[in-house]
């Protein structure tokens, strides 16, 4: 197995990064002394720009093949290097081909919107146990939809008939927001953002976005040829894609947690003149930690013996989803939880 | 998940009455700073594969003068770093947490 290595998250603005040895040295104006990490423990680096990378660095990185990502201080992602390419080319030629064709295109578009239902159903009939009243019976009407969503979902002959079941069911879940978490805001919002919970989960389909894309890369599928989100340059519609199905369970549960439990304060979030919500240096470490924490928990994963953490989860499916394009499985099998 | 990993504890004392002392000293820090934590001066937590051990071990091993310099290496009980107490200005090296800053 796989050790879970770190990701180092580097946020401050006016931190630089450098090769010192076999060590990642930080420096920070502010900071007096040497930090050091070693890179043996190190997968990956996120780095908000305001944050400087030597050369040095990025040659090792990727001749270690330690990919870096750059992303905005809301988390939004600004671009990725990794090593030489990974993978090999049948791979390549069985996901192009999937694209091409339209029924295969479509059978990969249900397996992934079905595995972004069930799992927001769970979180919805989860939520619903520990509720009572008119809050129940709303969150079970939600999920009640979801359930006859899925069922839709195996009679959709089209691809447009896929998105609109989906679009429906996403935004059923967005208006019963409020629901799911007392004092937030129902509706989604996004760039920008108008309220604390949608800036949260923003970012935290940010960081997934980051963990999914990475997985993709290190599988040798291409990330910008996907089926369900339509092929358009620049957008990395595979990683979108595959996205779908965690969503529910590691972002939008972990962000309602911090809300439920009253992790988030009025100092973590800050509304500029415009009314956009963006989260402040202090929110943002705070979702960091939570998030770093979230990527150890297991959870079980219904096609392999044990428990997988969080932070592998993307890693498998994206594999499961390599041997289904290489034609070596019948289908594409989402993770789902039950 | 972290079956194969082991916790260690490497200190050192260099002989550094001369200057290729001094530079054996610095070169001993680098290739411990390469993989694991500094705790104190001379001594370094580390988290690692049996792989990376017989590495880090082959590479200090070259670094040192056998007549004048000694490392230890201690192999710890899993766990034994986060157990740890620390009194006065010491440093908690993140070995398994969030790396955010």
């Amino acid at each position: 197995m796989v050790e879970l290595l770190n990701t180092l998250y580097a946020t401050t603005p006016g931190t630089s990064l450098h090769l010192d040895g076999d060590a990642l040295r930080l420096v920070h104006p502010e900071r007096t002394g040497r930090h050091l990490v070693p890179l043996v423990r190190l997968d990956h680096i996120v780095a908000w720009n305001g944050v400087a990378l030597s050369d040095d660095l990025l040659h090792r990185c990727a001749a270690d093949g330690r990919s870096v990502t750059w992303v905005t201080r809301n988390g939004r992602f600004l671009g990725r290097v990794s090593g030489p390419q990974t993978g090999n080319p049948m791979l390549r030629l069985g996901q192009f081909r999937a694209y091409e064709d339209p029924g295969h295109r479509l059978m990969l578009g249900r397996c992934l919107v079905a595995g972004k239902l069930h799992n927001y159903r769970q979180l919805l009939l989860r939520a619903a146990r520990d509720s009572s009243g008119a809050r129940q019976t709303r969150l079970r009407e939600i999920a009640a939809r979801h359930a006859e969503a899925l069922t839709e979902l195996a009679a959709a002959r089209s691809l447009t008939a896929v998105l609109g079941i989906e679009g429906q069911a996403a935004r059923g879940y967005f208006r019963g927001l409020d629901v799911l978490s007392p004092g937030v805001g129902a509706g989604r919002t996004r760039r920008p953002t108008l309220d604390p919970v949608n800036c949260l989960l923003s970012f935290g389909y940010g960081m997934l976005r980051v963990a999914v894309h990475g997985a993709l890369e290190q599988v040798g599928l291409d990330p910008y040829i996907g089926y369900l989100h339509g092929v358009r340059s620049g957008k990395p519609a595979l990683a979108l894609d595959l996205m779908e199905e965690f969503r529910p369970l590691l972002v939008d549960r972990l962000v309602l947690t911090l809300f439920n439990r009253g992790q988030v304060a009025t100092r973590h979030t800050e509304t500029l003149p415009g009314g956009a919500v963006q989260l402040t240096d202090e929110g943002r470490r705070m979702f960091l930690e939570q998030w770093s924490t979230a990527r150890e928990r297991k959870w079980h994963h219904a096609g392999l013996v044990s428990d997988l953490p969080a932070a592998l989860l993307p890693l498998v499916q994206a594999r499961l989803l390599a041997r289904h394009l290489r034609g070596d499985s019948e289908s594409y099998l989402p993770w789902t939880v039950t | 998940m972290d079956g194969d990993l082991m916790e260690l504890l490497i200190t050192y004392d260099v002989d550094t009455t001369d200057r290729e002392g001094e530079r054996r000293l610095r070169r001993v820090a680098k290739v411990c700073e390469g993989i694991g934590h500094r705790v104190q001066k001379s001594v370094f937590e580390i988290v690692c594969d049996p792989v990376q051990r017989v590495r880090l071990e082959a590479a200090l091993s070259d670094v040192i003068d056998h007549q004048r310099d000694s490392v230890r290496v201690y192999r710890l009980n899993q766990g034994t770093f986060a157990e740890a107490h620390h009194l006065g200005a010491a440093i908690a090296p993140p070995h398994h947490g969030p790396l955010i800053v």
